[in-house]
């Protein structure tokens, strides 16, 4: 549970201007972020809106041109990849997988894989996994570091609507018993605003951030994922349906500073 | 025993494979195949380097090997077609190198013995310098063994876990050239891939986790060496490529047998 440090309530991580470059592309421009113990945080984008890029260097895999990422000392991660393709060329049985990268017992193996459904599995070759039994997995792997903060990237991508749903209520129970964090990243709407204490609507900066019912009603927002409409299967379908590009974005950057400081 | 010529070029054989099986498993798992040609062609030039200034061929071999083997590295990194960039690297070096050893002619009259091997003339100090280098590449795998697994998979992973995956990298370089440098007597520039890839891909067959992968690796190695060396002996062919020719065989009987339709295999896995 919430640990208290310094006499405040301890962010688990924090993220102050932080700016990530691609050469000469910045795809992250000045981004603050928080994430304190037990909260669901969903951070929301188009494609192209840097969200896996900002995971990434929250987890110091990407250098950041300007700004700062602070961990709580000793924080312990469970990171659960956008995607993990194992090829046929190396044999692994999902019960290997989780003794990766820190070895674990049978026991404590056989009690992930029940946690995430994947109970009696744990002989199967990693690459004859479903999708959905893959992300599972990956969960189950992540769970076993004992994490202080899961974080996830698009872990339901490849999944139909049933299966997505699952998964996050699964996320939701993991948290409810566990007390970890949960800071993902998502592209679709309708399900993960349901499962989010806040949302982070991310395009290169962020654009607005808040509750869920704040940020859907945010002008920032709608011009990103829909034209006002409000119903969750709605403005998913129009993510899909309209094309949202370079008038949006600049419609955004505008609104920059506000959003960022209403936070 | 050791006084005998067949037991020597054995030794070093099984030797070598103790290295080559597992480094080879990552090569295969990490799609390095031409990464490992790219080297190993380089230890022609590393030979014309030792000639040149009187170092040992192995430590001329070894610093060229190496060279090359950060350098792919590093291109790598940066993200260029690797396949066409490994193509143009692996091929110059290996005529740069047949180039610069020409003009050494002692090398020039025995260029087959650098680019097959010479098994059969393996004298005790190499025998000591092959297993002492097959020895260390095969600790260090071992050492990073948990690390290097992981940044195979996904090196997010890896690096979410707190292990540096450029790291392990590196590792699987300096493995590589050292067992590029002590297999140059044993099979020849041309064939240390074939040594790398043909048993892993062998047990890749056969495995069911990454360790009975390495360790089958090992083991094919060694029956590949063996098997090529009484070809060799029988039929008179060059030791060298009969050991490949002999691992290449056992390819293709692992891979029919894994095939087989019937429940052997699947009795097995359930096991």
């Amino acid at each position: 549970m919430p640990r208290v440090q310094g006499g405040r309530m301890t962010t688990l991580i924090e993220a102050r201007h932080i700016c990530v470059r691609y050469g000469e592309d910045e795809v992250l421009h000045d981004i603050s972020l928080s994430v304190v113990p037990g909260e669901i945080v969903t951070i929301l984008g188009p494609n192209g809106s840097g969200k896996s890029t900002l995971l990434r260097a929250l987890l110091g895999i990407v250098p950041l041109a300007a700004g700062t990422v602070a961990r709580a000392p000793g924080l312990r991660v469970g990171y659960v990849p956008q995607k993990l393709v194992i090829g046929a060329s190396m044999p692994i049985s999902l019960r290997r997988f989780l003794s990766l990268p820190v070895r674990v017992t049978d026991a404590r193996a056989a009690a992930a894989l029940a946690r995430v459904g994947l109970e009696g599995k744990g002989g199967m070759q990693m690459a004859a996994l479903s999708g959905g039994q893959m992300q599972r997995a990956l969960l189950a792997r992540a769970l076993l570091a004992d994490p202080q903060i899961l974080m996830l990237d698009e872990p339901t991508q490849g999944l139909d609507q049933p299966g997505e749903a699952a998964f996050y209520r699964l996320i939701e129970e993991v948290r409810a018993e566990t007390g970890c964090a949960v800071l993902m990243i998502s592209h679709d709407l309708h399900v993960v605003m349901a499962a989010s204490d806040r949302v982070i609507c991310l395009n290169g900066h962020i654009c607005c951030e808040g509750t869920p019912r704040v940020v859907s009603d945010a002008p920032e927002y709608r011009a990103l994922f829909g034209l006002g409409t409000r119903g969750a299967l709605a403005l998913y379908r129009h993510e899909h349906d309209h094309d949202h590009n370079a008038p949006h974005d600049h419609h955004c950057g505008h609104d920059h500073e506000q959003g960022r400081s209403h936070g | 025993m050791v006084d005998d010529l067949v037991t020597r070029a054995t030794l070093a054989g099984a030797g070598l494979s103790l290295a080559t099986g597992p480094l080879g498993c990552f090569v295969v798992w990490r799609r390095m195949a031409y990464f490992g040609d790219a080297t190993a062609h380089a230890a022609i030039l590393g030979v014309a380097l030792a000639l040149a200034t009187d170092l040992p061929v192995t430590v001329g071999t070894l610093i060229v090997a190496l060279a090359m083997a950060l350098t792919v590295a590093g291109l790598a990194s940066r993200g260029w077609a690797m396949d066409t960039t490994l193509g143009v690297l692996s091929h110059s070096a290996l005529a740069f190198g047949l180039v610069a050893v020409s003009y050494f002619p002692t090398v020039r009259t025995d260029l087959s013995a650098w680019l097959f091997g010479d098994i059969l003339m393996v004298g005790r100090a190499d025998l000591a310098l092959i297993w002492g280098g097959a020895a260390l590449v095969a600790a260090l795998i071992a050492w990073r063994w948990q690390a290097l697994l992981t940044a195979t998979l996904n090196e997010d992973l890896a690096h979410a876990a707190g292990h540096a995956p450029a790291r392990e990298r590196l590792v699987l370089v300096i493995a590589l050239a050292v067992v590029v440098a002590v297999a140059l007597k044993v099979v020849g520039a041309l064939l240390i891939a074939a040594m790398l890839i043909i048993p892993a891909a062998s047990a890749r067959w056969l495995a069911k986790s990454p360790e009975s992968m390495a360790g089958l690796a090992v083991a094919i190695g060694v029956v590949s060496v063996v098997a090529g060396l009484q070809l060799s002996l029988w039929q008179d062919t060059p030791a060298g490529p009969s050991i490949i020719v002999a691992a290449a065989a056992i390819f293709a009987l692992t891979g029919a047998l894994s095939r087989l339709p019937a429940g052997r295999l699947a009795g097995r896995r359930r096991g």
